[in-house]
């Protein structure tokens, strides 16, 4: 093995695990402030991956210009779905909870296949073959872009909760849904909003994965358990724990290519999980429940 | 300036409340007592709009706010301070204080409402930038009231707010109670510390089953036979 190839990868791994870090850390907010996990977060991101790609094919919109579209548009999807249907199974068992979930991810990917089709497309963005090396490896800019881009955004979010009123109510109604009933928050619909900045945060990394790799219909399915394994990873419902999460995920899918092949890189994953439930359950850096 | 008329509430098919019906004068401390699952908090809970009871109504200030959201009661003027305190433990004092303020009035005048929180309750002042979940049981108490009266309310309802404190603490929480009734808040309070909550309220119901079984004035009650050998073991 040579040290380059694993520098190379190391980089690459880091720059991924940024986005990875993004679609998790809304998967995280949803579970920390719900206590659901939504199921259907892939599909959601790809979502986002779709609309960038219609705003590029039909505008000619970059991706990095219309990912506030993306992910506002994601945001509205996730503000609907809640108050749809998450708020109405918040208190049923947590096994009954996955169905409705599962099945708008169901929704969503046959909604992508009916609008765009099962085939693959990689559209060829501004930056997309842009690159520059650094030491012994070379580096894409689009995957820089998007690595400091979830940087940023998760720091945003994170500054939000902690910092806006919105942002403090949100917090409240996870911590005590009674309390917050009773100082006359609406829960409900500070539930909506959760769920609408957990999407958004998706379908924002949707936007930026896009110069990336190809859309397919069913990129879903992975990047949800993808998302899944880093939240439980960063400790559930805890955001920057997340993000934490998706760069060790990210790094050790792309340096385990050293030893197997690609396409086992799921095995790299689930291989972490279980680790993981068995060793430290509550997360690397503790939940919240 | 509260009023409830024959409300009936349930949970699923359990009936929890037959007919209750009450009254809070303006400026009045009114409290209730009876046994653990007599229908006390049930009622506090069909008040704050938690529960809506099947039968009856409830008016406030001459509104009728039997179908109101908990929140639009809240904006009406009325603050439950509920069994348990329910804070926020992963807040800082102060932000619980702060989503105690969620409408317009309440979020203008929150300074000087701190001021007044602090005057009563000068350990949540040192606490404030500690988390609630690291408080005592007392000084979650003293949150939680403090919560309760950001929202600026006319009527405030306390559930049992001596459980689990220490008979000192008891004292301090009840002269407090009885100031922030001499400001002229309303106060609806539930106790078991029948003693304690006869002696500040200037009338009291009780509650037997699911109905009330007595009212009258706090001193008739004191006197009253069934009260004393029920409730004050005389």
């Amino acid at each position: 093995m040579s040290l380059a190839l694993a520098f190379q990868l190391l980089i690459q791994g880091i720059l991924l695990g940024g986005i990875y870090g993004l679609t998790a850390v809304g998967l995280s907010l949803i579970f920390g402030v719900m206590g659901v996990i939504n199921f259907a977060h892939g599909q959601m991101m790809v979502m986002g991956m779709y609309i960038s790609y219609w705003l590029l094919v039909l505008l000619g919109l970059d991706p990095y210009l219309s990912l506030p579209l993306a992910a506002g548009a994601i945001f509205v999807l996730g503000y609907v779905m809640q108050s749809t249907v998450v708020n109405r199974i918040l208190d049923f068992p947590e096994a009954m909870q996955v169905l409705p979930l599962v099945a708008m991810g169901l929704i969503l990917e046959n909604l992508a296949l009916l609008f765009w089709g099962p085939d693959p497309r990689s559209p060829s963005t501004a930056l997309g073959l842009a690159t520059f090396t650094l030491g012994s490896a070379t580096v894409d800019v689009s995957r820089l872009i998007a690595f400091g881009l979830a940087i940023a955004f998760t720091v945003f979010l994170v500054l939000f909760l902690k910092k806006s009123a919105t942002g403090k109510r949100i917090r409240a109604a996870a911590d005590n849904r009674l309390g917050a009933q009773l100082v006359g928050i609406k829960v409900d619909r500070v539930n909506n909003i959760a769920f609408g900045l957990g999407a958004a945060t998706t379908g924002a990394a949707g936007a930026l994965l896009l110069p990336l790799m190809p859309v397919s219909p069913y990129l879903g399915h992975d990047f949800t358990t993808t998302a899944f394994v880093v939240v439980i990873l960063g400790g559930m419902g805890n955001l920057l724990g997340a993000l934490v999460g998706g760069l060790i995920l990210g790094v050790t899918e792309s340096l385990a290519t050293l030893a197997l092949p690609a396409t086992l890189k799921q095995v790299v994953s689930f291989g972490l999980l279980v680790l993981i439930m068995l060793y430290k359950p509550q997360g690397l850096f503790g939940g919240r429940r | 300036m509260l009023e409830l008329k024959g409300i009936d509430v349930y949970y699923g098919d359990l009936q929890a409340l037959r007919g209750v019906s009450l009254t809070v004068g303006a400026g009045e401390v009114v409290s209730v007592i009876g046994s653990n699952g007599m229908g006390k908090s049930t009622t506090l809970k069909a008040i704050s709009g938690l529960l809506h009871p099947r039968a009856g109504s409830i008016q406030f200030q001459g509104r009728d706010i039997t179908r109101l959201t908990p929140s639009a009661i809240v904006e009406l003027g009325i603050s439950h301070v509920p069994e348990g305190r329910q804070v926020f433990p992963s807040l800082t004092v102060l932000e619980n204080l702060e989503m105690g303020a969620q409408f317009p009035e309440p979020i203008r005048r929150a300074g000087q409402t701190l001021e007044q929180v602090f005057a009563y309750f000068p350990r949540l002042k040192e606490r404030l930038k500690q988390k609630a979940g690291t408080l005592s049981g007392g000084e979650q108490q003293m949150l939680a009231i403090g919560r309760g009266l950001m929202s600026l309310p006319s009527l405030m309802m306390l559930d049992e707010p001596s459980l689990g404190l220490s008979p000192l603490l008891v004292e301090t929480i009840f002269e407090i109670i009885e100031q922030i009734n001499q400001q002229g808040t309303s106060l609806l309070v539930i106790e078991q510390n029948v003693f304690h909550a006869l002696g500040i309220s200037h009338r009291g119901y009780v509650l037997e089953d699911g109905g009330v079984a007595l009212s009258g004035p706090s001193r008739e009650l004191l006197a009253d036979p069934h009260v004393r050998k029920a409730y004050l073991g005389l």
